[in-house]
């Protein structure tokens, strides 16, 4: 454990732009051709972007695909089957991609029609473009470090633990290699890497680092 | 407008907001930013760029907002425009298209047309494509409905806006078939403005008692301009149907815009529509009666936007910011402002919009707690602080 890091934790927030593909689905074959085709960046917005938004608006379930599937068409067997995919299981949006389309195909396969809206809204493909914002706050210790993420806005702590990893390709999130590297604190990187925000949101994943933080601290050496 | 400085959106943005846009806004200081638009008062657009510029400019972005010029002729065809774009029937014939052209012609001579981003509002302007002399990036801003638009209106517009860099919309079901980028950016209201600032129980009552509206009764109320899209006469029917059940109030407020000539025959039809029911209140307001607006929507009970047609209808969004339970039209972005059974409710009827107001009416703890709920999506989704976040973001993306 080093008590003091000489490459400091600087924190940024990020902020999300939304893209029209003017792409639309009005049945499930649609949506899983059409998925088959989008930009990457679409794919991560209706996998990841719920944790931007609004709780209110956040949907049933924490991805847009299962939603949409539940809700607009009224196919509440495709949209459970969508929702329980964990984006954290896939190795890259490409293996998520072809996972729901998987799940898509083999669901259609069992159905004598394929389930369309009829009152709901078709499915409206969007691409997410985030801009990161340096925030001017940096941590050297294990201390300034917790107190950062305590006061930092929800958009950075989506930045370092998702969007470093899940789309610039990251082996870990942000968090976890700088306390592992930089802090030689391989235990708490560890439970911060294992950490995982689909079900409990970005808050839940703010006070869960917290706490591995305060466990360090108090006992005076790493997990 | 009452003045406001950045700081001043502390109290009210969700926290942290101002020191966010202030680290964004370093990234594109000294960028020059165009607004261009069609009016410089009356309808939701200049409402908000009032205060928008003012505030791009204190945050160091050299921004402008230019208006362009046209006589009744030009807003007639361009109100024909509007609706022709928004689905109706209209025809649109040679005549009016070049009064359209010619109207863009001039204004482009007139205009100061140069900036790092040009942010072309609406259809009026759209055609100062055609005389961009500048390297900066054009994007044509629509905030109307486009889900359904007459084909030939549409076919006029997009030949313009294909030149554009790119083009924003309200929701993605407006976007079009278009090789340019398109983004999605919702509109706002400005929680600080006359319109709706806080207001002491006095002020309000005051306001009231001046537009003589009795407060013995829950009030129902629609405001927006009288235009057919936004179905008044829809309102009064949904509003006869609940008085046999329970006692209220409806008020219809609203006022023309510099662009709007089709009004006056409209608040024609919902007078008559009306009668001599003294339950119900028509109000013509003056385009800058904010306040007045601002106490009506903290008076009401319910606040209805049985709009048929809808860009966005930032109405809804100023209801739910005074912890109003909003009962919308299933149309355009009243969609995604009312959370349905969260912030309030979306109907496809008269019939519709009467239950849910019944219903409402009957569970008063439930109005409480979504106008509550209102309030805080409005804090976080569509006060202007994150408008002008997008607008910071898109200079950052399309000019760095």
């Amino acid at each position: 454990m080093r008590e003091r890091a000489k490459i400091p934790f600087e924190f940024s927030s990020c902020v999300e732009l939304r893209q029209i593909l003017g792409l639309r689905a009005e049945d499930e074959k649609e949506l899983a051709d059409i998925l088959e085709q989008v930009p990457q960046d679409s794919v991560y917005y209706h996998t990841h972007g719920f944790l931007l938004r609004h709780r209110y608006m956040a949907g049933l379930y924490a991805n847009d695909f299962a939603n949409w599937a539940a809700i607009q068409v009224g196919d509440r067997v495709l949209g459970e089957q969508l929702a329980v995919l964990d984006p954290l299981d896939f190795e890259t949006l490409d293996d998520l991609r072809d996972r729901i389309i998987s799940a898509i195909d083999d669901h259609l396969k069992g159905m004598p029609i394929v389930p369309r809206v009829v009152y709901g809204e078709p499915f409206n493909f969007i691409e997410s473009r985030i801009v990161q914002v340096p925030i001017g706050i940096e941590a050297r210790t294990l201390g300034e470090f917790r107190e950062a993420v305590s006061k930092i806005d929800d958009s950075a702590i989506y930045y370092h633990a998702l969007e470093a990893r899940v789309r610039l390709g990251q082996r870990r999130n942000d968090f976890s290699a700088w306390l592992g590297e930089c802090l030689d604190l391989p235990g708490l990187a560890a439970k911060v890497e294992a950490l995982n925000p689909y079900n409990g949101g970005l808050e839940r994943l703010r006070s869960q680092i917290l706490g591995y933080c305060d466990g360090v601290l108090t006992k005076g050496r790493d997990l | 407008m009452n003045p406001v400085r950045l700081d001043d959106y502390r109290e009210v943005a969700p926290k942290g907001t101002v020191e966010f846009l202030r680290r964004l806004a370093m990234r594109v200081r000294g960028r020059r930013f165009l607004h261009v638009n069609s009016t410089r008062y009356g309808g939701g657009v200049a409402e908000i760029l009032h205060r928008l510029v003012p505030l791009m400019a204190e945050l160091e972005v050299d921004t402008r907002w230019e208006v362009l010029k046209g006589n009744s002729e030009f807003y007639a065809v361009t109100k024909a425009f509007h609706n022709a774009l928004q689905g109706k029937e209209q025809t649109i014939t040679k005549p009016m298209l070049d009064c359209y052209l010619a109207t863009n012609v001039a204004n482009a001579e007139g205009l100061s047309l140069e900036g790092d981003l040009v942010l072309i509002h609406d259809p009026q302007p759209a055609a100062l494509i055609e005389h961009r002399t500048d390297k900066g990036k054009w994007v044509w801003r629509c905030h109307i409905d486009l889900s359904h638009p007459q084909r030939r209106a549409w076919r006029l517009v997009r030949r313009h806006v294909a030149k554009y860099d790119a083009a924003v919309f309200s929701l993605p079901k407006f976007a079009q078939r278009l090789s340019i980028p398109q983004f999605l950016v919702y509109p706002s209201i400005d929680p600080l403005s006359d319109k709706n600032r806080d207001l002491s129980e006095a002020e309000v009552n005051r306001t009231l008692d001046e537009l003589g509206i009795p407060r013995d009764k829950p009030i129902l109320l629609q405001v927006s301009r009288f235009d057919r899209f936004k179905d008044p006469i829809g309102v009064i029917n949904a509003y006869r149907l609940v008085k046999k059940y329970c006692d209220c109030r409806l008020i219809l407020a609203g006022g023309g815009a510099d662009d709007d000539p089709e009004g006056v025959a409209v608040l024609a039809e919902v007078r008559e529509a009306a009668g001599h029911d003294s339950g119900i209140h028509i109000l013509e307001l003056p385009q800058d009666a904010h306040l007045k607006i601002n106490a009506l929507q903290r008076a009401a009970t319910i606040v209805l936007q049985k709009s048929l047609r809808e860009g966005f209808g930032l109405t809804v969004a100023e209801a739910m910011w005074k912890a109003k339970p909003v009962i919308g039209g299933a149309v355009g972005g009243i969609t995604s402002q009312v959370i349905y059974d969260v912030t309030g409710y979306t109907v496809n009827s008269v019939e519709g919009a009467a239950f849910r107001i019944r219903y409402l009416l009957d569970n008063p703890d439930l109005i409480a707690r979504m106008g509550e709920a209102g309030r805080e999506y409005v804090r976080r989704d569509f006060l202007i602080t994150r408008h002008l976040t997008d607008y910071l973001t898109m200079l950052i993306l399309l000019t760095e």
